[in-house]
């Protein structure tokens, strides 16, 4: 591998490099140098609706003015609080069942024959390439008073009312699992598949039984799958903005609707940056460990 | 060894797509309803389609839908092949833990956030340099291609560090300069997960919604941010109708492309075996005599 690097003239090599680097420096890093700035601005009535940091008060004074008032109001309100607080609880429990269904689908996937498991993964993996907001639209015609499931149930004379279910918490949770179940099966299956099974066997031979040889090895063993599953199910959860809006009761306080209608409705710039730093600091962390957890998948991958 | 219960994998297994599979189904179903109360059975139609095709609106929005996401997802490729190539390939370098977290984060950061920080970087780039003068299809295009290029990169690095490296090598050896060697040996081996990563990025482009309607200038609105405009007003006919023939369209083109995709690779596969046979063979006869 090293002979074949060397090859590599410095120049071809670094131009590569630079192409994605750049790219990226500069639409995906330095915006949110941007969205700092604006945070600390104050908000006003011109485009773009915001005052600037920095200011020429005369040919030698520059003025920087740091405006702490979005983020005391994001402390003081506590509607913000609560969005907050919110979001992650809704973003954890959301995990937690996709978890719990998807768990059980991965296993049996990976415990198929291996001819059936590629159909099997090709029907998980078709749900990312059909549409995210009509997969959530369809659960409105499923979920509504004179819906699928009220007109089923009252057909059979099960009830007489019909159930209020879309506008709920409980909607959400549905359109959350079911719009991110795919990211919780992929990871686990690709862990259980590689699973060595004679571990199992060895077990077994030694006297455990099935549900014990689960618990003990299966469990354990694909713990990495689990985290990766879960962080890539809950980041993107805590900032939803779809789900909540189109099925959640129009009260229900998530932050990545506060931050659309701060933008959208209240035109307030500043604010909604603010609300953008507070949530990006919050997620930082989970997502610099999901970035090392795929990449000692990878090196694991690559020593193969 | 098939351990566990096989009652279990069937249930679990049934369970589990019946939850994926009916609503999509249910979409369908409710777009040939002739009731306008698109969920109750007022008889077989295919009204909403014509609708369809008369609503001026959802038609020039889907067009400039699939055009970006042409555009988007072309660069996408080229740019995302240019990161998988880097990370899985160049080894350690300065900088390689910030490139490598500057692609997982794209995938899992709320939309809502990149959205908003896309949309302050256009406004001061405009206020600095001028460009891109105001928002539309430029600024819709550079925040889809931001975003799939981190798919298209998570795929070719899995599939690079997949691959088996001593083709590479071997050409390396017999002198082929690394450029020579990436479009004759490695593109062709990685072709199917690049097309696996256009067609994703293709869809997620035509998809997207959030970051759209952050990044997107007055005259310019996609075909989701039309969807979601009638959507949010409750269930309408013809957005089942619409949805119906998008989800008809994807899988087909899914489906042909694992077709094609599973056989290629095949085919690529024993080629590449019989590729080092034949130079093992050569090897061996050299060293006899």
């Amino acid at each position: 591998m090293k002979r074949w690097l060397g090859r590599w003239v410095p120049s071809g090599r670094t131009l590569v490099t630079s192409v994605p680097y750049v790219w990226l420096l500069l639409f995906f890093l330095i915006p949110f140098v941007i969205v700092l700035k604006i945070s600390f601005s104050a908000a006003q009535i011109a485009m773009p609706p915001y005052e600037p940091l920095f200011h020429w008060a005369s040919a030698q004074v520059l003025q920087i003015q740091l405006n702490l008032g979005n983020f005391a109001f994001l402390v003081e309100d506590n509607l913000y609080i609560k969005a907050y607080l919110n979001s992650i609880f809704v973003a954890g429990v959301s995990t937690l069942l996709c978890l719990l269904i998807g768990y059980p689908i991965a296993y049996s996937m990976a415990r198929s024959n291996p001819s059936t498991r590629n159909i099997l993964l090709l029907l998980v993996t078709l749900p990312f390439f059909t549409s995210f907001l009509l997969r959530v639209y369809a659960w409105i015609g499923i979920l509504k008073n004179n819906g699928l499931i009220n007109n089923t149930l009252m057909s059979f004379g099960l009830i007489d009312q019909p159930i209020q279910m879309l506008q709920t918490d409980f909607a959400v949770y549905v359109g959350i699992v079911y719009s991110y179940l795919p990211f919780m099966i992929l990871p686990l299956y690709a862990n259980l598949e590689k699973m060595d099974l004679t571990l199992l066997e060895a077990a077994a031979d030694l006297g455990c039984k099935p549900w014990q040889g689960f618990l003990k090895i299966t469990l354990p063993l694909s713990l990495p799958g689990v985290v990766a599953g879960c962080l890539l199910v809950f980041i993107p959860a805590v900032g939803e903005f779809v789900i909540p809006s189109l099925l959640g009761d129009p009260g229900m306080l998530m932050i990545g609707k506060v931050l659309w209608t701060e933008f959208f409705n209240n035109r307030d710039w500043p604010v909604a940056s603010a609300v953008a730093i507070a949530l990006l600091l919050f997620l930082v962390i989970p997502i610099m460990y999901l970035d090392r957890a795929q990449n000692a998948e990878s090196a694991e991958g690559a020593r193969k | 060894m098939m351990q566990g219960r096989p009652w279990f994998r069937m249930t679990s297994l049934f369970l589990g797509f019946a939850f994926l599979y009916i609503p999509v189904a249910s979409l369908i179903i409710y777009s040939f309803n002739k009731s306008k109360l698109v969920t109750v059975w007022g008889g077989f139609s295919t009204r909403w389609y014509g609708e369809l095709l008369h609503n001026g609106q959802i038609l020039s929005a889907a067009w400039l839908s699939l055009k970006v996401a042409t555009i988007s997802a072309t660069l996408a490729v080229v740019l995302g092949t240019l990161g998988g190539m880097v990370l899985a390939r160049f080894g350690p370098f300065r900088g390689r833990t910030l490139l490598s977290g500057l692609t997982t984060a794209p995938l899992v950061m709320p939309e809502v956030i990149t959205g908003l920080s896309l949309l302050l970087l256009f406004v001061t780039m405009e206020q600095l340099i001028g460009w891109p003068a105001g928002r539309g299809m430029t600024t819709i295009v550079i925040s889809h291609i931001t975003l799939t290029m981190a798919y298209v990169t998570v795929i070719v690095q899995s599939r690079l560090a997949q691959m088996d490296d001593s083709l590479e090598e071997a050409a390396m050896d017999l002198g082929a300069r690394p450029a020579k060697v990436f479009f004759l040996i490695t593109l062709p081996i990685i072709f199917p997960a690049l097309m696996s990563g256009w067609l994703l990025a293709f869809t997620l482009s035509l998809d997207d919604l959030v970051i759209t309607s952050f990044v997107a200038g007055p005259g310019s609105s996609t075909l989701p941010m039309v969807i979601f405009s009638k959507v949010r007003l409750g269930v309408s006919p013809d957005i089942n109708a619409l949805a119906t023939i998008l989800v008809t369209i994807v899988a087909i083109g899914v489906t042909i492309a694992g077709f094609t995709m599973t056989r290629q690779q095949k085919i690529k596969e024993r080629d590449a075996q019989m590729a080092l046979a034949a130079n093992q063979q050569m090897i061996d006869s050299l060293k006899k005599d």
